[in-house]
């Protein structure tokens, strides 16, 4: 138990400081030189230059020798200083990723959730029930291929302008005023509620087709087999089936939080939610580095993040990693 | 006469493939009574385990064919399904041969003993535990087991927990299915010697137990039934068998085996030639003939079960020739 | 002995060719491919050229219509499906290639080098890929399809490292291969006759799957705006539509039908890939 998590835990560290290390590393080695660019841009910035100079003397330090720089740049980094944004000049990078992650977090969190958890039941009933399976199957597989922002082009065209029974932009309407109170939450809710099916739909499918596949390879265990010889139902079998079919499914969870996250950045674009997605899209198209950089440190954190937790379900629901009986990492 | 507990009549079953028909069980006829443990023995893929799965497990492609096999009284192959659910467990129960793998990795033995036997209408209570408890001292097993994963059991515990579970609720009749052979010598005796003592002590009415090795079939069968390609050859009391055997295929399994209780100082060990036949789709005839000594022209039709004896039955148109031999 | 190897390979072939999702699949994907090559042949416009009115919806003249400036939508579509299969082409047998080089070594070697590969498998595949796609691909001002290919491919070969270690695995310790090393015959022989022969189908649907992937994960950088520097893919035909609000405008035509050939096209890939699924593991097959 305590191997499975140290052995994770290694892992998400050193993923960690190579993500530092590739933010540190890209402007300084990548072709083009980036940086002089960066420079040339920011001579057009009013008022601003002095900032972003000192900015530059103190993360980049040019004249300094690379390891210094390097270490320079872990320093700030837990400082938490990201660096200062050109797209919303001249708020911290911190700042602005932190308005921008909530909605992340409230986009994300229940739509893996939820999709998980349904997409794991129908894919159970898909696995037992012939004429499911043929009715649900091609939908799933249609769910799974879709890219997520294709997907959500669909449906923000059926719900919100065909349908017009949502609005397609934002994160709330600018005629309410944020805070605790009925007219916003329900003004949110409404905002919030296509590019969370977008990403609860498409993960859908995935999970569905995932669990069906377990459910009929369990279904021709011995140990069902044996359940089946001593006179259990149908129903105990499948139970037992779906909660070991349920294991390879978290892993699999572990394994597509980044392709989700990836989706999730997409579907916010897409809807100008104004996540981490969206936001870096509006620092690729400014130009802003920081900004970029900043999103893709926080995205690797949230993926790591939630990864770990992944990790802890999977120890207990699966008793080989809780008795250290498996190593499997 | 004891009473029989299964009654097997001319029981046919095939595995129905894209070829054809693989005719594993064709025609088998035996009875097992109360109290009695019968030895199945035979080469692999003689039908011993199609026998096993067909009176108690059958999947497709495995599909009943003909014959009739009653269970106390009521005959299994043709009751609905759901009611012969009922009578698993209670009156019929299998050891199965993946002992090993028959645990589901993630739940406790006592979940799944408890989720068994409510399937039955049994509820998992206290008494119910302290009887499992018992059973488990019966095998040296401490209780504190239940409370474990298979993960956590050595391959020994896991044959005798299943066994406990097989056998939990006093079945009539127990298919023992190649028990020993996934165990070293010494646990191959004490499972054995587990299954005599539940029948000794009434916990199962009788057994079957299926096996390769004659020799732990001598130790605890009363009567031993010998089956070559799914065709029955020979059944008898297990002194009978093997000290007067009248199939020619008894004798060649007999002999080709180190100390079945009997001396063979003077004799050595012979191999059987050849191999069984493919069983797809195969015609009719005695289907041992391709490697018999003792073969005639006769042979070219599926011999008849007969009589030769009190309790001794034999499936051999030359059976009269064989076995004066042995008696020197 | 050869004759029932070649038999067995029959019997598989068989079941392919009568499975019906690999059939669908390998039709819609031929028709895919057919589409892409003469496609552009077939249509009098050229993918940037303003070819008609604008906010036309699909006719007999524009199949998919034109976009809110006139270019028209089919022919776009065709040529970024082009570029589309070629990424797919490129990235998919890089991803393959790395994936199946390291989870070979890994798995066949086991011990510390196993250990190390792995780790390293781990990273990539906790690693957030597209983000780091994105901050590649930023970073670089001029990019061609072959630059995407490459960054992508690179990206997305760890399940299959993952994969193909596991099945190694499964496969040395089957006696034959043990019996070939215990003979001492080189890794390479072993790696040709033993285990290649016997993990070819699953590695065909590792690359199918890799395919799908590596598209997939290049249309969203195209969607970015981090696809080729050049030219048109299907992602930027979306990301275009989504800017010029092709889907508030009603433009349904340009907002989905490209992204529809997309999905299309994936789905046939993942046809063929259950499909076969069934055919070499008859477990599902009993369904």
């Amino acid at each position: 138990m305590g191997k499975y998590l140290s052995k994770k835990l290694l892992i998400y560290l050193i993923t960690f400081f190579i993500a530092v290390t590739i933010n540190w590393a890209i402007p300084r080695f990548m072709p083009g030189d980036p940086i002089s660019i960066l420079l040339s841009r920011f001579s057009g910035l009013e008022g601003g230059r002095e900032i972003i100079e000192g900015q530059f003397v103190q993360s980049f330090g040019l004249n300094q020798p690379l390891l210094t720089q390097y270490f320079n740049f872990w320093r700030s980094l837990f400082a938490g200083d990201l660096g200062i944004s050109i797209y919303v000049f001249p708020k911290p990078v911190i700042n602005v990723i932190k308005e921008a992650i909530i909605y992340d977090i409230i986009l994300l969190v229940p739509a893996i959730i939820l999709s998980w958890i349904v997409g794991n039941k129908l894919g159970a009933y898909s696995g037992v029930n012939r004429k499911a399976d043929n009715i649900m199957m091609p939908f799933f597989y249609f769910l799974t291929s879709a890219p997520y922002f294709w997907f959500a082009v669909v449906v923000a065209f059926i719900f919100g302008v065909k349908l017009a029974f949502f609005p397609i932009s934002n994160a709330y309407s600018s005629t309410v005023q944020p805070g605790f109170n009925l007219p916003f939450i329900f003004d949110f809710l409404k905002h919030w509620f296509l590019p969370f099916l977008t990403l609860f739909l498409v993960q859908l499918g995935g999970w569905a087709i995932g669990m069906r596949n377990m459910i009929i390879y369990e279904r021709s265990s011995n140990y069902s087999k044996y359940m089946e010889s001593l006179g259990a139902s149908d129903r105990l079998i499948r139970n037992y089936g779906f909660r070991n079919g349920i294991l390879p499914q978290v892993t699999g969870l572990a394994i597509r939080l980044g392709t989700v996250v990836s989706g999730a950045l997409l579907t916010e674009i897409v809807f100008s939610y104004p996540g981490l997605g969206y936001l870096m899209l509006r620092a690729i198209l400014n130009q802003d580095y920081f900004l970029i950089q900043g999103c893709f440190l926080f995205i690797v954190i949230m993926v790591l993040a939630a990864n770990f937790i992944v990790d802890i379900i999977y120890m207990i629901i699966d008793p080989r990693v809780r008795l250290s009986y498996s190593g499997e990492v | 006469m004891r009473e029989n507990i299964l009654e097997i009549r001319e029981l046919k079953a095939y595995y129905k493939i894209l070829k054809g028909d693989v005719k594993a069980l064709d025609g088998v006829t035996f009875n097992v009574r109360r109290g009695e443990i019968l030895g199945v023995a035979g080469e692999s893929g003689c039908g011993k385990s199609t026998l096993a799965s067909t009176l108690i497990y059958r999947k497709p492609p495995l599909k009943y064919i003909s014959g009739e096999a009653r269970l106390l009284g009521q005959d299994i192959m043709k009751m609905p399904e759901r009611e012969f659910k009922k009578l698993r467990l209670k009156n019929i129960s299998i050891i199965p041969q993946y002992a090993l793998d028959a645990f589901s990795p993630t739940k406790k033995i006592k979940t799944f003993i408890g989720d068994l036997v409510s399937e039955h209408g049994i509820r998992p209570n206290k008494k119910f535990y302290d009887k499992v408890a018992e059973r488990l001292d019966m095998v040296n097993l401490d209780p504190s087991v239940l409370n474990r994963y298979s993960i956590e059991l050595s391959g020994g515990m896991k044959q005798r927990i299943i066994m406990i579970i097989s056998s939990i609720l006093d079945p009539d009749f127990l298919i023992a299915d190649e028990i020993t052979s996934a165990l070293d010598v010494s646990s191959q005796r004490f499972v054995a010697n587990l299954l005599a003592n539940l029948r000794d002590e009434g916990i199962i009415g009788s057994a079957m137990f299926i096996t390769h090795d004659l020799s732990i079939l001598y130790q605890i069968a009363e009567r031993i039934m010998i089956m070559y390609a799914g065709h029955f050859a020979e059944i008898g009391p297990t002194d009978e068998i093997v000290k007067n055997p009248r199939h020619p295929y008894t004798k060649a399994l007999l002999a080709s085996l180190p100390q079945v209780g009997i001396q063979y100082k003077d004799k050595r060990l012979t191999g059987i030639k050849g191999t069984p036949p493919h069983l797809l789709n195969i015609g009719p005839g005695c289907r041992f003939r391709f490697r018999c000594p003792y073969r005639t022209e006769k042979c070219e039709e599926t011999p008849l079960r007969e009589k030769v004896n009190e309790d001794h039955y034999v499936s051999c148109w030359n059976s009269k020739n064989i076995g004066s031999d042995n008696h020197g | 002995m050869a004759a029932r190897e070649f038999w067995k390979r029959h019997e598989n072939l068989y079941f392919a060719l009568t499975n019906k999702k690999v059939l669908i699949g390998i039709s819609i994907f031929t028709l895919m491919i057919l589409l892409a090559i003469f496609g552009p042949a077939l249509t009098p416009y050229s993918y940037d050229e303003f070819a008609g009115e604008g906010y036309l919806p699909p006719s007999k003249d524009h199949l998919f219509g034109t976009t809110l400036m006139g270019k028209d939508v089919f022919t776009r579509t065709v040529y970024g499906l082009r570029s589309t299969f070629a990424v797919g082409f490129i990235a998919g047998t890089i991803a393959t290639l790395i994936g199946c080089i390291i989870g070979f070594l890994a798995g066949y070697y086991g011990k510390w080098i196993d250990e190390a590969l792995m780790m390293i498998t781990n990273i990539f595949l906790v690693f957030p890929l597209l983000a780091l796609l994105i901050i590649l691909a930023a970073y670089l001002p001029y990019r061609g399809i072959m630059t995407i290919s490459i960054i992508v491919g690179m990206t997305a070969w760890p399940w299959t490292a993952r994969a193909v270690r596991s099945q190694t695995l499964s496969i040395k310790n089957q006696g034959y291969v043990n019996l070939s090393r215990i003979s001492g015959i080189s890794v390479f022989r072993i790696l040709r006759e033993d285990i290649a022969a016997n993990m070819f189908s699953y590695v065909f649907m590792v690359y199918i799957l890799q395919f799908s992937g590596t598209i997939l994960a290049a249309v969203g950088l195209e969607f970015l705006g981090l696809g080729p520097t050049q030219g048109v893919s299907l992602g930027l035909v979306m990301q275009n539509a989504v800017n010029w609000n092709a889907i508030q405008l009603g433009l349904w035509w340009w907002a989905i039908l490209p992204g529809l050939v997309l999905t299309i096209l994936v789905v046939s890939l993942y046809f063929i890939n259950t499909g076969l699924d069934e055919v070499f593991n008859p477990r599902l097959r009993e369904m």
